[in-house]
């Protein structure tokens, strides 16, 4: 498989997004920077986290308009597969293709430490390696995480089942305190109605090996190729 | 012509950091102030001489870039 990994200014986990694919799950990876217009050829699209632009005027904001996106709207629209991690979780939210925008975590902190999700949605072609209800440890790292929608907007993510994962304690409850920057409804993944593209504020690229002690992620990461292997 | 933007958070969206900033007011001893709400402030040169037109304009730069209108809101004024 070719896995895409945008690269805008300011991106900073893209080399991670790269190594796991290409090193850990053994796929070819093209690392397409962000003045591209053409993602032709691509299995699938990574939006890296980072801080693209700075978070200039807000996080994700100014990156919606890089030349890329036009490309990568048209290949999520034709069904491709996009996954933005945190700071392309908020690209995705600017750029509409996923509905809601971040605010500021509640705190006010930066939060930089590991979390439980609960895997609300394991038929998405990001979470098949997971159970329904699993629980992952993965690390967030975020200073605008606070997801927001319209109670409109939140009954139809519900109804569709586009919440994909939860803040939750180690054993699964969603509880206020499991929640590290207020979202609402413990949400920190969301996916669009057709499925083919999620938004996640976890890193699931930065525990993908057991010698990290952790590898939760590499579950979601590896979902999307073995999605890709059963399409061919 | 200039514009001067203010882009602030919707009423009804908690704006943690203006709950911090009244917070620190209270403890100031300025116990009078309340609903403190931070917000952006933008200001821009643009080349139109008629105001219709400029409105229109800058009314479109709020909605594309400017201001996430699903939480923000904004206003403007032309001088």
């Amino acid at each position: 498989m070719n896995i895409g990994v945008v690269v805008f200014p300011g991106s900073n986990c893209d080399h991670d997004c790269q190594y796991v694919f290409r090193d850990v799950l053994g796929q070819d990876v093209t690392m397409v920077w962000h003045k591209e217009k053409s993602v032709s050829g691509l299995d699938a699209i990574i939006l890296p986290g980072g801080f693209s632009y700075g978070d200039y005027l807000r996080t994700g904001a100014i990156a919606r308009f890089s030349p890329v996106m036009e490309a990568v709207k048209e290949y999520a629209e034709e069904g491709g597969l996009v996954l933005g991690i945190c700071n392309g979780f908020q690209i995705l939210l600017e750029a509409g293709l996923l509905p809601g925008a971040m605010l500021r975590n509640d705190s006010l902190h930066f939060i930089c430490r590991d979390v439980h999700v609960k895997v609300e949605n394991a038929a998405t072609p990001f979470t098949g390696a997971c159970e329904s209800g699993q629980v992952l440890k993965i690390p967030i790292a975020h200073a605008d995480g606070h997801y927001y929608a319209d109670p409109v907007t939140a009954a139809s993510l519900k109804a569709n089942a586009q919440v994909v994962f939860r803040y939750c304690t180690p054993d699964g409850c969603v509880t206020m305190e499991a929640n590290p920057n207020g979202s609402l409804d413990n949400i920190a993944g969301i996916c669009n109605a057709a499925g083919n593209v999620l938004g996640m504020m976890p890193h699931p690229e930065r525990c993908a090996e057991s010698v990290l002690g952790n590898d939760d992620g590499r579950m979601i990461l590896a979902s999307v190729v073995e999605r890709l292997k059963k399409r061919r | 012509m200039k514009a001067k933007i203010h882009v602030t958070l919707k009423q009804g969206i908690l704006d943690p950091q203006g709950k911090a900033i009244e917070h620190a007011l209270e403890t100031l001893g300025f116990k009078n102030a309340a609903n403190v709400r931070v917000g952006k402030y933008l200001e821009l040169d643009l080349d139109e001489r008629d105001r219709a037109k400029a409105e229109v304009e800058v009314k479109s730069m709020c909605e594309k870039l400017l201001a996430n209108t699903i939480i923000e809101e904004y206003r403007f004024e032309l001088t």
